[in-house]
This record gives structure tokens, sequence and C-alpha cells, in this order.
């Protein structure tokens, strides 16, 4: 391959990217209010969740009706530390009410932010990794994938509703006033969070991206094609299934370390299971097997949620489960999907005759 | 125990549901072989080929393969990382992926997975395109898997065989539902990969069958009926009897 057809390569790939997270992170802050740039902010931690999707479902195939699980429990584990550097010295104030005087064990190593975060990530990681290993080496697949997890998010749902004195039950964690000292409710920490969502956002895609481009993103999307002839390939799929349901995971708990700050609030409600079909959702809309899909379909679906709840009210879920059914109908690839229909036909038109017997075969997956 | 089988197969026996499909089976191939395996609809061929790969548990037996493992206790993915490479009746390659992509995912299948991260090595490049010339799809290489014609997947999934340098080739069927002029391809490709390895290739079509006259070992209810060269096998009356005996149908249907 020719030297500067690879960098023209790299430019077309990389610039778009620069100059989205600049306007980003310099000129949107700029533009908007604060209110506006917190919702943005909690959008953009969703987009990080759905690219974990995006991986484990776009890729390997596997619809996971548990990420919001995952998410939830990584906003748990931030969501624990905010209430300790709320309350500093003393005891969260809901245990008092439920008799507790002393913090449990459970509670005690989410004091250090750092323990906090690191287990925000890795928590969910080897929650998603045992129940993998599990589930993939009895060689469930496909749906029944789909509803043991579903099983497993509804359980623990449950789970955490019935801890009032550890965790505040159906109620969640809503003591929170500062983050690392600054306070939740002023407009610097705000864009703060916001920026540093958005920086995430671009690390996650990065991360995302070298991974699909690599050869282990070739066997994700072989597992997706034909697992069982990947064993006769020679590889073991419960490994790679494992990891990557693993890795998605722990994009998951992520983002829920940013999306509580900016919430100021973690209850059962956000482990429900219509939690993690929406983000099925999002990933369906936006594209699967795209990753850009995912990060579009995630914001374009939030932006208009809020965009139509407050100008109808009554009928907002009326209308966004009808744009869902529209957008699934006519567009089965989702919206990135369309475009690259409509460019791939308006290439075969322009192109001269004499190539069109042998249009080049679009690799929708490689080139994003 | 001989030194100079690459693979026995001691007494094995398979049944679903009380069917004997393979019935304390015993058979044996040379190193450097080229074997065929017929019999009629039935008779435990594809089964075997299960057995060997691990795809389908023995009741009980042996398989030993290159003189010292048994084969029987293997997943599927670590009898293939000990050299035995199989190749589906139906053509089976990853669709989405390219014609380089496939080859590149079978060359890959000893590495750690998180390795799997790094570019691929000259070298290694380079034997995807040697492979690439030896099944006649290098002008395709990055043609989507998917949009090849019927021929063109057969010898993609030998051509993801071959790069693994399998010590055993299994082949079912591989020129099942290919025009003359493909069949004919994959004759000389047969030949040419026969020359450095042991191969066992399940077949009906007697014509292709000849042209190599290696020895033919005849299945006939999970039992082995005769092992001996072409013009024998044909002349057998029990394999008439069994197989060719029907009018010499299936002999006459499959040129």
């Amino acid at each position: 391959m020719p030297e500067n057809r690879s960098v023209q390569r790299w430019i077309i790939r990389w610039i778009p990217l620069l100059v989205i997270l600049f306007g980003a992170t310099v000129i949107l802050p700029t533009i908007l209010s604060s209110f506006e740039i917190n919702l943005l902010g909690r959008f953009l931690t969703y987009a990080i969740v759905a690219m974990g999707m995006d991986l484990l479902w776009g890729y390997a195939g596997m619809l996971s009706l548990g990420q919001g699980l995952f998410f939830g429990i990584g906003a748990y584990c931030f969501g624990m530390y905010l209430n300790l550097e709320a309350v500093g010295p003393k005891m969260p104030e809901f245990m008092g009410l439920y008799g507790v005087t002393e913090l449990p064990w459970l509670w005690q190593p989410f004091r250090s932010p750092v323990f906090a975060i690191i287990a925000a990530v890795v928590v969910p990681m080897i929650i998603a990794a045992v129940i993998g290993f599990m589930v993939f080496r009895s060689r469930v697949q496909g749906v029944y994938f789909s509803i043991i997890t579903q099983a497993l998010t509804a359980i623990i749902a449950l789970l955490v509703v019935g801890q009032q004195q550890l965790i505040n039950g159906t109620n969640g964690i809503t003591e929170m006033k500062t983050i690392f000292g600054h306070s939740l409710a002023e407009d610097g920490t705000k864009r703060a969070l916001y920026i540093v969502s958005a920086l995430t956002l671009a690390g996650v895609f990065i991360l995302c991206r070298w991974l699909v481009e690599s050869r282990f993103g070739r066997l994700l999307i072989s597992i997706r094609d034909d697992e069982n002839r990947l064993r006769f390939v020679g590889y073991n799929p419960t490994l790679l299934k494992m990891i990557v349901f693993s890795i998605s995971a722990g994009i998951a708990g992520l983002a829920g370390i940013l999306v509580v700050p900016q919430v100021g609030i973690i209850s059962p409600k956000q482990l429900d299971i219509a939690a993690s079909i929406e983000i099925v959702i999002w990933v369906a809309v936006g594209g699967r097997g795209t990753l850009v899909g995912a990060i579009l379909g995630a914001m374009l679906v939030n932006i208009g949620r809020s965009q139509i709840s407050t100008a109808n009210p009554e009928i907002w879920q009326l209308i966004m489960g009808a744009l869902f059914i529209g957008v699934v109908v006519l567009f089965p690839n989702g919206i990135i999907g369309a475009f690259k229909g409509l460019f791939t036909t308006i290439r075969a038109r322009l192109s001269p005759r004499t190539s069109g017997s042998s249009i080049p075969v679009v690799q929708s997956v490689n080139q994003a | 125990m001989s030194g100079n089988h690459i693979l026995e197969v001691q007494n094995v026996t398979v049944s679903f549901d009380g069917f004997r499909v393979l019935d304390r089976l015993n058979f044996t191939m040379n190193y450097g072989e080229l074997r065929f395996l017929i019999g009629p609809n039935g008779a435990g061929k594809t089964t075997l080929l299960d057995i060997i790969t691990g795809k389908t548990k023995a009741h009980s037996g042996k398989v030993i393969f290159d003189g010292h493992l048994d084969l029987l206790h293997c997943a599927e993915h670590e009898v293939v990382r000990r050299g035995i490479g199989r190749k589906f009746q139906t053509p089976s390659v990853f669709p989405s992926l390219s014609v380089f992509e496939n080859l590149e995912t079978a060359l890959g299948f000893k590495t750690a997975t998180l390795r799997l991260t790094a570019p691929l090595k000259r070298d290694q490049r380079e034997k995807i395109m040697d492979t690439l010339e030896h099944i006649g799809l290098a002008a395709r290489a990055q043609t989507r898997a998917g949009t090849l014609s019927h021929g063109e997947k057969q010898w993609l999934e030998i051509g993801m065989l071959l790069v693994q340098d399998p010590k055993l080739l299994l082949l079912d069927e591989p020129v099942a539902g290919m025009t003359r002029r493909e069949r004919d391809r994959t004759g000389e490709l047969l030949q040419d990969i026969a020359r450095n390895r042991s191969v066992l290739v399940v077949e009906h079509d007697m014509v292709f069958v000849r042209q190599f006259g290696s020895i033919i070992t005849v299945l006939h209810m999970g039992k082995l009926l005769c092992e001996a060269p072409v013009e024998k096998v044909q002349n057998d009356p029990n394999v008439i009897q069994v197989y060719l005996g029907r009018s010499h149908k299936p002999a006459k249907v499959a040129v």
C-alpha cells in the first residue's frame, strides 16, 4: 500500500473525531446553558454504555439485556463514595433511619475514591466474566443468552430493593453534595463533568475502534457469523465471549461513574429491565456494528426524548414508541446503515458503467 | 500401537437412541496417506469425522492421534490445535469477513487472545498470500466471503485449513455440488495437498475418487465393510450389494 494513502486514510479517520471533540469540549460549553450541558453530559455517558453494547451485540452478535445492570453497579459504586464524601466522618443519613450505628464493612473501602472508581469498572467485569463463563461453557447461545441476562438483571434489581439498611432500598442513594470538594450544584462542576464525559467517550471510542479493527475484532465478527464453526478453526469461543462480555460490562461500569455525579441519584430504577432494553434501542436506532451508530443512537434518542417530553408531556411516550418502530421498520440497519446504503447507491450510480460489474464490496463493518 | 499410524480408531461405538451409528469400529491411517471413505447414507462416515474432531462423544473406544493422544477427551478447538483440520460438508466460511480475513482468522488459531490485537507479521501475511495463490483466490482477497460462489467457498475453506498446517486433513465431500471444471481444479488441489500430509476424504463421486488410485475404506452400518484399491472395491460382492449394487445408481448419479 502506498505511504501517502495511509496518511490520507489516517486524516480521514481521525480529523473528524478531533473536530467533533473540539466542538464538544470547547465550543458547546460556551454556547449552552449549564442545564443543557448537564443534560448532554448525561447523554454522553449513555453513549459510552451504548458503545460497549455495540461491541457485544453489533460485532459479536450477543444481545445482552443486562447492560443496564453493569451501568447501575458502576453508578452504585461511585454513588457510595459520593455519599461518604458528603457526610464526611459521619454515617450516611438513611442508615440512621434504619438504626444502623456502624458503617457496614461493604461501605468501608468506598471512602477511597480510587477504590470506588476501580470497583465501578472491575466489579461489573468480574460479574460478567463469571456469568459468561457459566453461560458460555454450557454453550448457551442466541436468545437464551438474552433471557438469562434479563433474568439476572431482574433478580439483582429485586435484591437491591430488598437491601434497605445497606443501600437504602427503593429510594437509592441520594445524599450527594460534592465531588472531590467541588459542589455538584455549581455550573463549573457541571461543565467539568461534561468535558470529562466527552473525553472518556472519545477514549472508549478509540479503544473500541482499536479492538474491532484488529484481528480480535474479526474474531468477534466470526463469533456472530458462525460460532460453532469457530471451534473447528481452533478457537475457544467460551473464552472469547467471556472477554468481550467482560469488556462491555467494564465500559458500562465506567459510564456509571460519570453518570452518578451528573444525576445526583442512583436507585434500583436504573437497574430495571426497562433501562437495559433502552440501551438496546439506542444501538438499534443508531445502527449496529459501527460504534459511531451507537453514539449517535444514544444521543439522538435521548435528546429527542427530552425535547418531545417537554413539548408534549401527555403523549411523548407514544411519539417515542412510534419513532422507534418507524426507524426499525424503515431502516433495519439503523441510521448509519441507512446512510451507508444511500452512499453506496449514489456511488454505484455515479461510477462509469465499465466498473459497474465489479462494484467494490463495501465492508460495512470495517469502514465505519 | 505401531509407529507409522497417524490415526488409530479403536473399537469406537456411538449410538443415538439405541441405534448404533458406529459399531466397534476399527480404522487406521498411515502417515502421508490419502484415504477415501465411502458408504451409503447412514453408514457413519460423517459420524466418524465427528468423533475424530470431538463434535460427538463416543460411548466407548479410543482414538489415537499421532501415536499417543487420545482425542476422545479433547474439546473441538483442542483437536484442531493438535493438528487436525476439518472441512465440512456444506461450505462454512465466515460470510461477513473478506477472503483474506477468513484466512487471517484461521492463521491466528494458536495465538494468545490478547496478542490478536497486534497487526499481522510480514511472514504471516506472506503465508496468507501464498495460500491465496494456492487455492486460486488471490484476485478475490478483498471480496466478502459471503458473496463467493459455492466452489470458491469450498476452496476458501480448504485454504483456511492449509494455512494452519495440519498434520491430518479431514474433508467431507469436497466436490459436492461443484461444476465439472471446479471439480477438476479441486482434484488438482487435493493431489497437491496430499503430497505432504495425511488426508481423509469422504466422497461419493467414484469418478473423482478413481483418479487418485488410493485405498478406499467402505463403511456400512457403522462397521468396516471393505478396505482396498478402487478396482477391487468396485468388484467386491459385498460392496456391490450394499452400495453400488442398487443398479449402480449412486455411482452413476455422481458422474
